[in-house]
């Protein structure tokens, strides 16, 4: 089989990071062989499957040695459940220099070095929006092929998936990144598995799950772990793997997304009944203006 | 004017219209639109070249311009020689500004001058992806431990300072209280700002504003005036002009208190707020902190031009007006000490240069200043244009300068001044280093007039001996007269390749 190389992109806080590692879990469990590549300053894509707080990231170890150049493979990557390996970008604190180019000198480094040889998935997890060139990064030339979007039922989040639908538009023709789909993680809002499968549909894609809401999740979490690893025969588990068997048969199923603009997305929003044809007359009153 | 001198103006400018046209032809429908704008013949009385400038490059076209980096460090900044001037982002920006512009100054270098030295914090992917502040003030500390002697620090900015959002502000700010006060100025002179290297200019003058000016409010230095203070501004000491201008003023019973910046050190810039008249040379690079010295200050400033003694007395006269009887006669005492070198100049090199074509394409200032020098030796300047002139620079050039029928070219690319040198022929061009080869190889005489070819000064009357002698180098050199192609000139040739 060839390489699969998926990236998960989604809104700040949406659960990006619990939804892909829970199903890069259960995918190692049909035996897939994964590497996990966190673009993400904060560094918090490989906890779940290193019981760490943050692992050693390539941009804070390079910045040790002195340059990239100065790394090894070995240096960086660590191995998780299931033989399941694990880099993280990093990048700098809040408020100071280009985290942006630290992703692309981190996938650099990762393409340079080999780190994609003799495995079956490599999983992107990005940083909330596409802010800059270097978040986009992952989906361009050679890069992430499927990307995957998690979001919810929440204005914000869908506005966030056609955003990141915008970033896949521009570079499918030059690098053939498609979107592989949508993954609702559910915040139980007003109609919401219709609403996620509207915009799929409005995207040109599918909703290929829905995750529905557990607390399990958090108490793994806590312990830093899957609830693939913690609670192996809970529902939640079972949703994940789900997940996980409809990504693995997803492959060469991707589209080029259709982004619709911020109008049909209210639109759309007033057909479900989520939110008031907007009279012009209230725009800019406030509360006690209106009684 | 003659009739016929009336003729040759009419079929001048004839002549250029349709030299315009014809360049313009190249071009997309767009681009031609947008170029024509920049390009003119300049017709008598109009109060200004008929020219748009100071606005972007078109790209695709090869242009001559600098960038605000080249402006602040290169310019403004970088003559100020008892500081040091850190080149702050990647290494090339710092690489080729090495060693200024032969902006000559006293002093031991690497000991309390640092001109021709070059600083950088040579910035790698970490300091990009991490930030370079920290680096930035360990760059202070080792330049404070390596060099004590240095009066200042300036950080100037390159590209990637503005883009991953840097505070140098801040550290310089904690690096001055650190070092007792020490004047560290952050100058935002990022590259991609501006069109050109005239807003690192405007820049780099607010940052003397801000951070030299504004810092010593309080704490005056210790200065003891006298009636007749004048401070040198926008003279760059390049081969050693502001040392030729500065006699003149000082003979004429002037106390230069301060040069900007050629050979200048920041205790002249702190001091220089007693001046009691700024004398500007290069409007256009210093214009900024000259009007801000006269609306803070109340000092007036007054342009000058020390290109050939026709200009040299017109300023001279201009500058003694300022002040009493006693400098007017010190300004009358040192014209006529003068004219007999001058009048031997002329004598030697007029005869050798009468009626020769010049044409010019220069920064901010000399394309119009040094017209008056060529016209002293019987030249004349058919064409010239500005890189980085702002309208202003195209109002006195009018007003003051050109004749009608010049040829006039804003911003001029490659492609066009080939173009036009190739058709109006003329018998030297004066440019810069980009420019000189291409022409030396059209066989047209050719000299540099940002770096004056590596001679100089060209300023005041010891300079224009040297400017006239330089010119009649480059133009009667015997070179030339071995330049025509053999075969295609000589009938013995064409006969032996008939052969």
């Amino acid at each position: 089989m060839s390489l699969r190389q998926i990236a998960f992109y989604g809104k700040g806080g949406i659960g990006k990071s619990t939804t892909s590692q829970n199903t890069l879990a259960a995918l190692a469990d049909l035996g897939q062989k994964i590497l996990i590549v966190g673009c993400d300053p904060k560094a918090d894509s490989t906890r779940l499957m290193l019981h760490a707080k943050a692992q050693d990231t390539i941009l804070s170890l390079a910045a040790e040695a002195g340059s990239v150049e100065d790394l090894e493979i070995e240096d960086v990557m660590r191995v998780g459940y299931k033989d399941i390996r694990c880099v993280e970008s990093g990048g700098p604190e809040p408020g100071v220099g280009c985290a942006g180019r630290g992703v692309i000198t981190s996938i650099n480094f990762l393409e340079e070095n080999g780190a994609y040889e003799d495995i079956d998935y490599v999983s992107y997890d990005v940083l909330g929006d596409v802010v800059c060139g270097g978040f986009a990064m992952p989906i361009r030339e050679n890069k992430a092929q499927e990307i995957y979007i998690v979001m919810s039922g929440e204005m914000m989040a869908m506005y966030a998936a056609n955003n990141i639908s915008k970033g896949i538009l521009k570079y499918a023709n030059s690098g053939g990144v498609r979107l592989g789909g949508l993954i609702c993680n559910e915040r139980q809002t007003d109609k919401e598995l219709e609403l996620a499968e509207t915009l799929a549909k409005k995207l040109g894609t599918e909703l290929i799950h829905f995750v529905p809401r557990d607390n399990i999740v958090q108490h793994a979490e806590l312990r830093r772990m899957t609830v693939i690893e913690y609670a192996p025969d809970s529902n939640q588990a079972n949703e994940y793997r789900t997940l996980a068997e409809k990504i693995h048969n997803n492959a060469g199923n991707g589209v080029i997304p259709t982004p619709i603009t911020m109008d049909e997305l209210e639109d759309m929003l007033m057909e479900h009944g989520i939110m008031k044809a907007v009279d012009e007359t209230e725009v800019g009153k406030t509360a006690s203006e209106l009684v | 004017m003659s009739v016929s001198n009336t003729t040759d103006i009419a079929e001048a400018k004839e002549r250029n219209r349709a030299l315009i046209q014809e360049v313009l032809e190249v071009y997309p429908a767009k681009t031609a639109k947008r170029r024509a704008k920049h390009l003119n013949v300049h017709e008598e009385g109009n109060s200004d070249c008929g020219v748009k400038s100071n606005i972007k490059s078109i790209p695709g076209v090869m242009t001559i311009r600098g960038c605000a980096y080249a402006g602040s460090k290169g310019v403004v900044w970088g003559p100020i020689k008892d500081m040091i001037h850190i080149s702050h982002g990647p290494v090339g920006c710092g690489q080729y500004s090495w060693a200024a512009r032969r902006n000559y100054y006293i002093g031991t270098t690497g000991i309390d001058t640092f001109v021709t030295m070059q600083f950088t914090s040579d910035f790698q992917e970490k300091d990009i992806v991490f930030g370079g502040d920290k680096k930035l003030a360990k760059i202070i500390d080792e330049i404070e431990q390596l060099f004590p002697l240095n009066k200042g620090i300036t950080v100037q900015s390159e590209c990637p300072i503005g883009l991953i959002g840097d505070d140098i502000e801040a550290v310089s700010k904690s690096k001055s209280k650190e070092y007792e006060g020490k004047t560290i100025v952050p100058v935002r002179c990022e590259g991609f700002r501006g069109v050109s290297q005239s807003l690192g200019h405007h820049i780099a003058n607010d940052a003397v504003r801000d951070w030299v000016f504004d810092k010593q409010d309080g704490k005056p230095a210790a200065f003891e005036p006298s009636p007749y203070d004048v401070a040198i501004i926008g003279d760059y000491n390049i081969g050693g002009d502001a040392w030729s201008s500065r006699i003149l003023l000082e003979e004429m019973g002037l106390r230069v208190i301060a040069q900007w910046s050629g050979d200048g050190s920041i205790a002249e810039l702190e001091a220089t707020p007693k001046a009691k008249l700024n004398v500007l040379h290069c409007y256009r690079s210093m214009n900024y902190i000259s009007r801000h010295m006269e609306e803070k200050y109340g000092i007036p400033w007054v342009e000058y031009n020390f290109f050939g003694p026709t200009k040299i007395e017109e300023s001279l006269r201009k500058i003694a007006s300022y002040f009493d009887e006693k400098i007017q006669e010190g300004a009358e005492r040192v014209i006529a000490k003068y004219k007999a070198l001058t009048d031997a100049v002329i004598a030697k090199y007029k005869p050798r240069l009468e009626g020769k074509k010049v044409m010019l394409y220069v920064g901010g200032l000399r394309p119009r200043h040094v017209i008056g020098a060529y016209e002293d030796l019987g030249m004349e300047v058919v064409g010239t244009g500005y890189e980085f002139g702002h309208n202003d620079d195209y109002q006195r050039t009018a007003q003051h300068y050109v004749k009608d029928g010049t040829l006039i070219y804003d911003d001029v690319t490659g492609y066009e001044f080939e173009k036009f040198v190739e058709k109006i022929q003329p018998d030297l061009v004066g440019s810069g280093i980009k420019e000189k080869y291409v022409f030396q190889k059209m066989g047209v005489p050719f000299r540099q007039m940002h770096s004056w070819d590596y001679s100089g000064p060209y300023h005041g009357y010891d300079g224009f001996a040297i400017f006239a002698r330089d010119m009649d180098m480059a133009i009667n050199s015997p070179v030339w007269k071995m330049s025509p192609t053999p075969w295609k000139e000589d009938p013995e040739y064409v006969a032996i390749a008939a052969e």
